[in-house]
């Protein structure tokens, strides 16, 4: 074979198995989709979100674990959302070239990625073992770690876009650098500022691992947030893993629902973000 | 801050184990609640090698994608490409893992399994990693769902490592009359290397700290075997699956001491994998 023939073959190979490679990645998205809406789909009843999780033979639904979710979000996103768009703020309008910010930077950047697992085992020896039992602040806490670096992140970034030129034309007119910062900055970036909470919501609002030592889990109806806290994500992990159909059966519709709700948060933000930039 | 506060809340939540079993924690693969025996080997053994599973399909496959989409597609599909495989990136976890209990591990088993053993099992030392019962669940089920859900991160970092390449840089080798493929292979490839292993490490450490999939599909079994298809154990499934259930302080003790080795693991992937970037970045800045 000429050298020729041989290096329109290593090509043609090469870019085949890419785009082979394209497909195989797509499909799994797609076969994911497809059981979860094929199983969750049946079992979506306004039973489900009118009652509590049942024992294993009897009918229910899993209202308190939605409510409960709810919450924990909400409260997670409550305290991690405020302190992130500080931190942010911090490195994109005076942290910009300081070593401190490059520190705060690279320690958001791991905190990030550190594996939530850790995080959820964290806040137990912080609060779990403190206060002597689980509870639903915990679990906000633990929350809140989690949509930090997210926030801290999108809202640096937000911020950066904004054109150095806004801010010096208001400094001009002798606007203090605070109000710079409030009037002009937050007002250009608030899209992608929103953008980033809703991620930050979207990371978490599926998140298990550190539920499971820190809110735990409860059966019944409960608002009462220094105690164990229903939430969905440990439901659908106690149900699916049990030999019960009926559970198994409030799981998959668990699943959809997180998926879809996540899925849409998701897409709202790209949206959000795109209706920005254009 | 608060990566400080993790690092000293673990070690001072670990040190009760650690005083008993000493460097023997890393090295005993006994874990017995009833007479108190903890070793971390079977799970650390467990997580090492589901990680490797996952970057030996993940790399390649997010390679391709991210290929795809900086090179080849027109570009009306980079988007919806791209978008797509964020959203791979956003459903959590425990979907996954439910996905991989109920639809994909029984597939596995029953199709791909069998002709693995059958065709590999009798290779004179591969075949010793295919061998036993087609269950399922076990260490190549977990890998590979590994594999699936950090392939979003992967790609989308080699995608923006890609784009940093000048396009004069480019041009020229097509100009030369490169193929698209030497062009990726001989320019590009060699111009991101250090963004690329950075991506990649960054994929590592998401693998090795994964909880809730891996402990749907691992099969929960304190054991070491040669085999993928037995059941094993990583740090964050027996973390999630024993931590409400311990009873002794030794007990929870040296399950902080496993989050501790865990995060220690992790946190050095991390910092090597955020240092490549960045120098990747700063590269990048020099030349503009």
């Amino acid at each position: 074979m000429s050298l020729y023939a041989r290096r329109r073959a290593v090509n043609w190979i090469g870019l085949s198995l890419s785009i082979l490679a394209t497909v195989f990645g797509l499909f799994w998205l797609f076969w994911l989709l497809w059981t979860l809406f094929g199983n969750g789909l049946r079992w979506i009843a306004p039973r489900l979100f009118l009652e509590s999780t049942p024992p294993p033979g009897a009918n229910g639904g899993l209202a308190n674990t939605i409510v409960g979710s709810l919450i924990l979000t909400i409260a997670g996103v409550g305290m991690g959302a405020p302190a992130g768009i500080l931190a942010g703020t911090y490195l994109a309008e005076f942290g910009r070239t300081s070593r401190l910010g490059a520190i705060v930077r690279f320690v958001n950047d791991i905190l990030l990625s550190a594996p939530s697992i850790i995080i959820g085992v964290f806040v137990y020896g912080l609060i779990v073992l403190r206060t002597g039992h689980f509870s639903g602040w915990a679990g906000a806490v633990a929350l809140a770690l989690i949509v930090l670096p997210v926030v801290v992140r999108t809202t640096e970034n937000m911020m950066r876009l904004v054109p150095d030129g806004l801010r010096e034309a208001a400094a001009a007119l002798g606007a203090p650098s605070w109000k710079v910062t409030i009037v002009i900055v937050y007002r250009s970036a608030l899209p992608g500022i929103a953008t980033g909470v809703l991620l930050g919501m979207a990371r978490v609002s599926g998140e298990t691992a550190p539920l499971l030592f820190t809110a735990l889990n409860n059966q019944f109806w409960s608002t009462d947030m220094s105690r164990p806290f229903p939430n969905l994500p440990a439901v659908i992990f106690q149900f699916a893993m049990s030999p019960y159909e009926d559970w198994q059966h409030l799981a998959w519709a668990g699943a959809l629902l997180i998926t879809v709700t996540i899925l849409v948060i998701n897409i709202a933000a790209r949206m959000l973000l795109k209706r920005t930039r254009s | 801050m608060s990566v400080f506060g993790m690092l000293l809340t673990l070690l001072a939540g670990s040190w009760p184990a650690l005083k008993t079993f000493g460097p023997k924690f890393l090295a005993s693969k006994e874990w017995n609640p009833v007479t108190e025996q903890f070793g971390a080997l079977a799970p650390l053994y467990g997580t090492v090698i589901t990680s490797v599973i996952a970057l030996l399909v993940g790399v390649p496959v997010s390679f391709g994608i991210a290929l795809v989409i900086t090179e080849l597609a027109p570009r009306w599909l980079k988007r919806p490409i791209g978008v797509a495989i964020e959203l791979l990136a956003a459903i959590p976890s425990i979907i996954y893992g439910m996905w991989g209990l109920f639809v994909f591990a029984p597939a596995f088993a029953a199709h791909l399994q069998p002709w693995l053993t059958e065709h590999i099992g009798s290779w004179p030392i591969l075949g010793l990693l295919f061998e036993g019962p087609p269950m399922g669940i076990g260490m190549l089920t977990a890998g590979l769902i590994l594999a699936i859900m950090i392939i979003p991160f992967m790609a989308a970092v080699m995608r923006d490592v890609f784009e940093t390449v000048p396009a004069s840089l480019r041009e020229s080798a097509y100009a030369l009359g490169c193929t698209t493929w030497e062009v990726v292979w001989r320019v590009i490839l060699p111009y991101t290397r250090v963004g690329v292993i950075g991506g990649i490490m960054l994929g590592l450490g998401r693998a090795l700290g994964e909880t809730m999939a891996v402990t749907f599909v691992i099969g929960n079994a304190h054991d070491i075997h040669l085999s993928l298809f037995m059941p094993g154990n990583t740090i964050s499934s027996t973390l999630a699956n024993e931590f409400t259930e311990a009873v002794t302080p030794l007990y929870t003790s040296s399950l902080l001491a496993l989050g501790l080795v865990l995060f220690v693991l992790t946190l050095v992937v991390l910092i090597i994998s955020r240092l490549m970037l960045m120098k990747m970045r700063a590269r990048e800045g020099e030349r503009t």
